[in-house]
């Protein structure tokens, strides 16, 4: 059925066209002898930022404060403008037995074969059956992505009363999408001691949105026959429950990679993150396929997603010119209380990675965190850091961390130092 | 042709004329029989409670074509089960019903399970099914590589298959009104009378006379059988919990995976579905509430426990969706099919899961009962085609990936779904096809939008913004429109 497929033959293909596959292209197109080819399914390029229409984006990449939308704009001018291709409505379903992106777009089948891949297809939040939160299925359950698409790009309404699941950043970025559309967020809910990610909103203010916090509690059942009705909400730690009335839910962060393409090509996935594993030239285990963004990290913020697309850049450009990796690795690994660090992979010879930060995921609040590397039991290096280790968010720790590391006396664990207080 | 939904005047002469047959029920049981007796000279009225055919029993059904191969010999089930295997498997080639042939297998994990295998094979037999094979553990796995720990022998079925109940019923329903069956939506029966030779059936949205009356209700055919002044069984709704998992577990399972059953039902399996996905479930709990289709605690509980022992690696692999359906249990070992000649009355009660297979011979069955009860059957002889459905099997060509069908309208080659890889086409067809679907829930199963893994994170608002445009009742007020069917 595809053998009449179209062919096209960029030197580089971008799949997904949000900050981290944007800020590539942008940075590769007239770089490298061919095309520059991003596809995007949606029907704009921009990815998550398009719809999230509040104030925040760009500050890293751009030096700028602008919102979601316009700083999506701003990406795919950029992008334009270097004389990338961008090609939106076009999904890549799949590879063909030559490794090449087979696509589906309204102009037909398409087959990409292209000499570079970077894959940049982002992460979603769990919906709730994936948190396997039981209960009725009526409307007004919906995940932050799907309540900011329904919002500010259908005009679509939800309700008066919202309980918000989940405390990360993205979190309060749904509080302000549900405050704009007339619903007021009566609870939020997080199974941490603290919210985690209240000390760094700053998105209008945290104060003015005055949200009751719930700590230390979980959404055990969702009630209500054609709309919500209430969720029962438990304490985590006396077990105590009592019904919360609202009409809507969003279930907020609880990020995954979109990591099906990585999958389906057979990339080797980093059991923590469940994105690709990377070395820090965000190679993946498939020769000539790159992987930036979201996907590596689920998440950070947009303007971190874009650097990697900076970074991602540069070692494409590398691998077009011949350069091959070193094969001896050391494999990086997260201790408790932190869930993964990306990447995940180094090799002798390879650059630092992007801005120069280690990117991990933590379960603890910890002020002024301790964090060391150990290596054959040997503790190779340790930081004290000034800023938290917060869950919710992205921790980031500086690359010098690791400038002893043995490229021949294996895994490297990322933990922390406890010393009885934190 | 009638009207087939919403609140349309009934064409042309009598106000309200007296159907011949009146089916109630329009799950794959109901619509199965609509459609059988549509193909005679009759006037077929098929009544549903809910506002979507298929909406009630039938759309948590776990989807199995099975071969009858452990009924009970002798009973009337095992003869159905038997003979809708075959009529259903040619029907669902004949219109587009996805059907895969996995197979299946039992498995046994003690020895008083694995001493009931060659008993299993015998009862089969007797079934008329003669195909099974006892195998032994290393055969197990070598079939199924990441099965838990500690299975000790199995028994295979290699013509269980898998299909999907979603487009089974819609098919039946949509054939019985292209047969000229007069479906009437949101028509939930209140109560009866009777009237000289004809039943009225008293509905919210009006009266619906007709000279026999074929009860197919489901979850409800114990209270309709109550109508008709008896009182001889209690449906005890029997709730079911799924699990489905995400694609990428799909590898893990190429065949129906069952336990020995037991007195309560099949058991909890692992399957293969036909949108590509694995399943895991059903629980069984009895319960008072017809309507208590939620999923909890303690059912999640269960079947997480139970998939840690039968398959710990699926566990790995994110949990896409959660179903809960109710079955319609009742104190008998057999289906309740009787014909009552007197009241002008069929009884379709006691259809458990097996009814998806048997659907297609329990209307076969009807037919021959209202026949030996003295209804007059005629065969017609300008019964139109079966329709043709659309494919949302994984295993078959869809439309974002049909080359010639993207050229001929770019409409398929938008993908809204990106899971599911839904397209812009297949949401617009189905707003567009004779029986539409009612809201988002109707769409979902017409289309598969909106069910894969982000569960509309990405989609949800773009394919219910198209629902808004495409739906009849849109398309009403915006112009001219082809009157379907």
């Amino acid at each position: 059925m595809t053998s009449s497929a179209h062919v096209l033959t960029p030197e580089v293909l971008i799949i997904g066209g949000g900050p981290a596959g944007l800020t590539a292209a942008a940075q590769l197109a007239g770089r490298v002898q061919g095309e520059v080819l991003v596809l995007d399914r949606e029907q704009q390029a921009g990815g998550i930022p398009r719809h999230s229409d509040h104030i925040g984006y760009g500050t890293r990449d751009m030096r700028r404060f602008i919102t979601g939308p316009a700083y999506a704009q701003r990406l795919v001018r950029a992008a334009e403008t270097a004389g990338a291709a961008i090609r939106t409505q076009a999904m890549v379903t799949g590879w063909d037995a030559d490794g090449n992106a087979e696509v589906t777009c309204p102009q037909g089948r398409l087959r990409v074969q292209a000499k570079t891949v970077v894959l940049a297809t982002g992460a979603r939040e769990r919906p709730r059956t994936a948190r396997l939160i039981p209960g009725d299925r009526p409307a007004g359950v919906y995940t932050t992505g799907q309540l900011q698409n329904m919002v500010h790009l259908h005009h679509g309404v939800p309700g008066h009363r919202a309980v918000v699941v989940g405390g990360e950043l993205v979190s309060w970025s749904a509080v302000v999408t549900l405050r704009e559309a007339g619903a007021r967020t009566v609870m939020m809910t997080t199974r941490y001691p603290s919210p985690e990610s209240y000390a760094a909103f700053n998105i209008g203010g945290r104060a003015a949105l005055r949200v009751p916090v719930a700590t230390r509690t979980r959404v055990v059942r969702v009630i209500g026959r054609t709309r919500v009705e209430a969720v029962e909400v438990e304490n985590i730690d006396t077990g105590d429950r009592r019904l919360v009335d609202c009409d809507t839910v969003v279930f907020t962060g609880d990020w995954i990679p979109d990591h099906e393409l990585a999958r389906l090509a057979g990339i080797e996935l980093d059991p923590g993150t469940r994105g690709p594993l990377t070395d820090t030239a965000l190679r993946t285990s498939r020769p000539g396929t790159f992987a930036a963004g979201n996907l590596l990290h689920p998440v950070d913020t947009a303007d971190i997603a874009a650097l990697d697309g900076r970074h991602v850049a540069d070692q494409v450009i590398a691998w077009l010119a011949g350069q091959r990796p070193d094969p001896r690795t050391v494999r990086l690994r997260a201790q408790r209380p932190f869930r993964w660090v990306a990447p995940g992979l180094l090799r002798p010879g390879d650059p630092a990675p992007a801005r120069r930060r280690l990117l991990l995921w933590t379960d603890d609040l910890v002020h002024m965190p301790h964090v060391t590397a150990t290596q054959a039991g040997r503790v190779i290096g340790m930081r004290r850091l000034p800023w938290p280790s917060s869950p919710g968010r992205v921790f980031r720790v500086p690359w010098s961390l690791l400038s002893r590391v043995d490229p021949g006396a294996g895994d490297i664990t990322i933990g922390l130092y406890r010393s009885g207080s934190s | 042709m009638s009207a087939a939904s919403g609140p349309q005047p009934a064409p042309a002469a009598p106000a309200q004329p007296v159907a011949d047959v009146a089916v109630i029920g329009a799950g794959v049981v109901g619509s199965a029989i609509a459609r059988e007796l549509a193909g005679y000279e009759l006037s077929v009225t098929l009544l549903e409670a809910r506002a979507d055919v298929g909406d009630g029993t039938s759309k948590a059904n776990t989807a199995i074509l099975h071969t009858g191969f452990d009924a009970k010999p002798g009973t009337l089930e095992s003869r159905l089960v038997r003979a809708g295997y075959h009529l259903l498997s040619d029907y669902a080639s004949r219109v587009g019903i996805p059907v895969e042939r996995t197979g299946a297998l039992l498995v046994a994990w003690d020895p008083d399970e694995l001493a009931e295998l060659p008993v299993l094979k015998a009862i089969a037999a007797a079934n008329g099914y003669d195909r099974c094979e006892v195998a032994d553990a290393d055969e197990v796995y070598r079939q199924i590589t990441d099965l838990g720990e500690g299975a000790l022998g199995g028994l295979t079925v290699p013509d269980e298959s898998i299909t999907c109940t979603w487009t089974t019923s819609l098919a039946l329903a949509t054939d019985a009104r292209l047969r000229g069956t007069d479906l009437r939506l949101a028509h939930r029966v209140r109560s009866v009378s009777h009237d000289g030779g004809a039943a009225t059936l008293h509905c919210d949205a009006g009266d619906v006379p007709a000279r026999w009356v074929v009860n197919a209700a489901g979850l409800g055919c114990d209270l309709i059988d109550q109508m008709f002044g008896y009182d001889r069984f209690h449906v005890t709704p029997r709730r079911g919990e799924l699990l489905v998992f995400d694609k990428l577990a799909r590898p893990l399972v190429s065949k129906i995976v069952l336990p020995v059953p037991t007195a309560r039902g099949k058991g909890v399996l692992i399957s293969p579905t036909i949108y590509g996905n694995i399943m895991l479930g059903p629980t069984a709990e009895d319960l008072e509430d017809r309507t208590a289709t939620g999923t909890s605690e303690s059912g999640y509980e269960f079947l997480l426990g139970k998939g840690r022992r039968l398959m710990p690696r699926l566990l790995e692999e994110e949990v896409t969706a959660s179903y809960a359906g109710l079955r319609a249990a009742v104190n008998a070992g057999d289906y309740l099919i009787e014909a009552d000649g007197e009241k002008r009355y069929v009884l379709v009660g006691g259809i458990r899961s097996t009814g998806l297979t048997s659907a297609m011979a329990i209307a076969e069955h009807v037919r021959d009962l209202l026949s030996d009860a003295g209804l007059k059957l005629t065969p017609r002889s300008d019964v139109p085609s079966p329709p043709r459905m659309p494919n949302i099997g994984e295993a078959f060509p869809r439309p974002y990936a049909d080359e010639a069908r993207i050229a001929s309208d770019p409409a398929y080659g938008r993908i809204v779904c990106f899971c599911e890889r839904v397209t812009a086409g297949e949401i617009r067809d189905a707003c567009g096809s004779p029986i539409p679907p009612a809201d988002l829930g109707g769409l979902r199963r017409r289309t598969r939008a909106m069910n894969g893994r982000c569960q509309g994170f990405f989609c949800a608002a773009e394919a219910g913004a198209l629902f808004e445009q495409y739906r009849p009742a849109a398309r009403a007020t915006s112009g001219p429109q082809e009157v379907p069917g």
